[in-house]
């Protein structure tokens, strides 16, 4: 008898249900779990008011990477440089207590391996095909780039994995995303998500969980679809999961905290049988083509507010729905821009190539191309290059990428959150722009008053050379 | 959790589409290690703004707040409901919210009702000088008017704001289950436990440099 065809989404949910309830609720188990500083103080306090442990340590790692400075670390002796924000300081501090006192494997803020939690999981081998993981963050979607039903959290929900390792959910509705064709020159994989953003809505995927299908997709190495797959909850889903296939196997591979010998090839086996079946059944599809796809970016406080790079700023007045319209007019009043400017003409006072969503060893060569041999602009005020872990900086420097960067004029930092949210000390000061390689444009997010735009790496370091919003293909073609 | 039956009051009438995150509290509120006292931060920048609803007086207290699609989209932080929690607000009524906001907001006692549109234009109207009122067990939103809104509730969240449920205690009950499932996967899955074989690289412990 021929089973049922299935998606890859229903594939990972019924291999992680514990129990159904009878009103639908079910208890799922979770693999894999990440933790920051941010968002679990007051889960693990939770755990101590109560007297429980942490069920599953060894499912569980802990990173810190939203507050740390992106300065330098250590002392010319070595030593660890203490950390200005006493608040920052102390959340920091929490979270080398509670691992300690729960014993929960922890990389320091020391550790070369240190970086952005999504960077962290992947490169480590610590997320993989086929698991549930999950993290106090929302951009958790990252992981599932990699096949991994991957969401972020509350912390709450952090408590309750910390105590039982399992969630209480419902099943969400799939959205499949395809994107058939190939990349034109100089289009990114941002640019295929900022498309994408832009087409389904910032409330597109509410309810749904996206798998991005496709050529495009197919085409991408892990460091593109973690872009991808990174900024789905920008368009409203929780998840956004890429099929596992030959890349995916051959990224993860060697890596310190994947499966070995006989556990790799029965992983392997088992990831073979993941990948949505033929005849499956989305709940809805929408159909994108790459070659309707240019170097994008956004004009306004939405992801979805996202326009090409030939592009202009869209009148308010053109837009169907009313209150989208006293949006889009609250919106261009807080970025200080008019309807009907190119975007290329829009001036720019920062630059940060960083984040979650582009801090990857891909990201880094990309800017470098355009970077190379050319110089920041005069009117840029601070130019950031911040890798997303310690592995990736080592890695650039080997590649002699810090130089390139460092020569241009550009600071090259140590690896964390940093200007994506304005929770350390790299801020984007009130009524200034950043041409940002981040994932939110949201008022206030790189910064009070600051104003974002969100690009490509290389669309970024585009914008760096020129003082301006810039369509990195015009540089691209100088240099071929 | 304190059981909720009933969320009557005031309401801010405020309707504004696409509210994230970091909009109801910046990130510089999140340094904290405590739930308490956030309320101060929340709309920080919304209230920066003179004339804003949240510092008219004719609202202050109020324990409902309506708002326009996709409310508390953005960061999973729960920072967020623990911020309208302490302003007093115990009930958001939206077109649509943000999947991972509305878990939070429920996981502290806060009601996220979504209605339709029109029923939000209405709300937003009498709201001005009215009260309103959110009802669980009858699963309705009502003004002094005739109105009468019924809304739906995912039945397991609606237990458990009814009753208060410690929703970890009541996973901890299950205990059995999940070990049954753990020894299930160690034999299907082996590779799922970390650094099986691999314990040479296994990260472990605190304070390294």
């Amino acid at each position: 008898m021929a089973s049922i065809p299935r998606t890859l989404y229903e594939k990972i949910w019924a291999d992680h249900v514990v129990e159904r309830r009878g009103d639908g609720t079910c208890l799922v188990y979770i693999d894999r779990h990440l933790v920051h500083e941010v968002t679990s103080p007051q889960a693990f306090s939770g755990l101590r008011a109560a007297g429980r442990p942490v069920r599953r340590p060894d499912l569980t790692l802990a990173v810190p990477d939203h507050n740390l400075p992106t300065t330098a670390r250590v002392d010319a002796a070595g030593r660890a440089l203490p950390i200005a924000d006493a608040a920052s300081a102390g959340q920091l501090a929490a979270l080398r207590a509670n691992v300690a006192e729960f014993g929960v494997p922890y990389i320091d803020a020391l550790d070369a391996r240190q970086g952005i939690v999504h960077v962290v999981g992947p490169e480590q081998g610590f997320t993989l095909p086929g698991t549930t993981l999950v993290c106090g963050d929302s951009h958790t979607s990252a992981h599932g780039a990699l096949g991994a039903l991957a969401f972020g959290i509350g912390t709450s929900e952090v408590e309750h994995v910390l105590a039982t390792q399992t969630l209480l959910l419902q099943q969400s509705k799939t959205l499949e995303i395809r994107v058939d064709g190939s990349l034109g020159f100089g289009v990114s994989p941002k640019d295929v998500v900022l498309a994408i953003i832009g087409k389904i809505g910032a409330a597109g995927g509410s309810g749904y969980v996206i798998e991005f299908t496709g050529e495009v997709i197919r085409a991408m190495s892990v460091e593109g679809r973690l872009t991808v797959s990174n900024m789905s909850i920008e368009g409203g889903a929780r998840s956004g999961l890429i099929a596992p296939d030959e890349t995916t196997f051959a990224y993860l591979k060697g890596r310190p905290m994947a499966p070995q010998g006989e556990d790799w090839d029965r992983a392997v086996a088992y990831w073979r049988m993941l990948p949505t079946d033929a005849g499956a059944r989305y709940d809805k599809t929408v159909l994108l083509h790459a070659s309707d796809i240019a170097p994008s970016l956004t004009w306004g406080t939405s992801p979805e507010d996202v326009v090409a790079i030939t592009g202009a700023i869209p009148d308010p007045e053109s837009f169907a729905d009313p209150s989208k319209r006293v949006a889009a007019q609250k919106s261009l009043d807080y970025m200080g821009l008019a309807a009907g400017t190119a975007m290329q003409d829009i001036a720019i006072e920062h630059v940060f190539i960083g984040s979650c969503t582009n801090s990857r060893i891909e990201d880094l060569r990309a800017a470098a191309a355009v970077v190379k041999g050319r110089h920041v602009a005069d009117r840029i005020r601070q130019a950031l290059i911040v890798p997303g872990s310690g592995l990736v900086k080592l890695q650039a420097e080997a590649e002699g990428l810090d130089r390139i960067f460092t020569e241009a004029g550009f600071e090259w930092r140590e690896p964390g959150c940093s200007m994506c949210l304005a929770m350390n000390p790299d801020k984007v000061p009130p009524g200034e722009r950043c041409a940002s390689t981040s994932n939110r444009n949201f008022v206030g997010r790189q910064g009070p008053g600051a104003r974002t735009h969100l690009l490509s790496p290389a669309m970024a370091a585009a914008a760096a050379v020129t003082g301006r919003l810039t369509d990195v293909r015009e540089l691209m073609s100088a240099d071929a | 959790m304190e059981p909720v039956r009933q969320v009557e009051g005031r309401a801010y009438p405020w309707g504004a589409k696409n509210i994230d995150t970091d909009i109801i509290i910046p990130a510089h509120w999140l340094k904290t290690t405590t739930r308490e006292g956030l309320g101060k931060g929340a709309f920080e920048t919304v209230r920066a703004q003179p004339g804003n609803i949240f510092d008219d007086p004719r609202y202050a207290g109020a324990p409902v707040l309506i708002a326009g699609d996709n409310f508390g989209c953005g960061s999973s932080r729960e920072h967020a409901a623990w911020a309208l929690a302490d302003m007093g607000v115990k009930a958001v009524i939206a077109p649509s919210f943000s999947d991972i906001f509305s878990g939070n907001a429920f996981k502290n006692g806060i009601v996220a009702v979504v209605l339709p549109q029109d029923a939000i234009d209405r709300l937003v109207e009498v709201a001005r000088d009215n009260e309103i009122t959110v009802d669980l067990e009858t699963m309705t939103v009502t003004t002094p008017f005739q109105d009468r809104f019924a809304f739906e509730l995912d039945a397991f969240r609606r237990q458990c704001l009814l009753e208060g449920l410690d929703e970890i205690g009541m996973t901890l009950a299950k205990d059995t289950e999940i070990s049954k499932y753990e020894s299930g996967v160690a034999m299907s899955r082996p590779w799922i436990a970390v650094g099986a074989g691999n314990e040479g690289t296994l990260v472990t412990g605190a304070g390294r440099t």
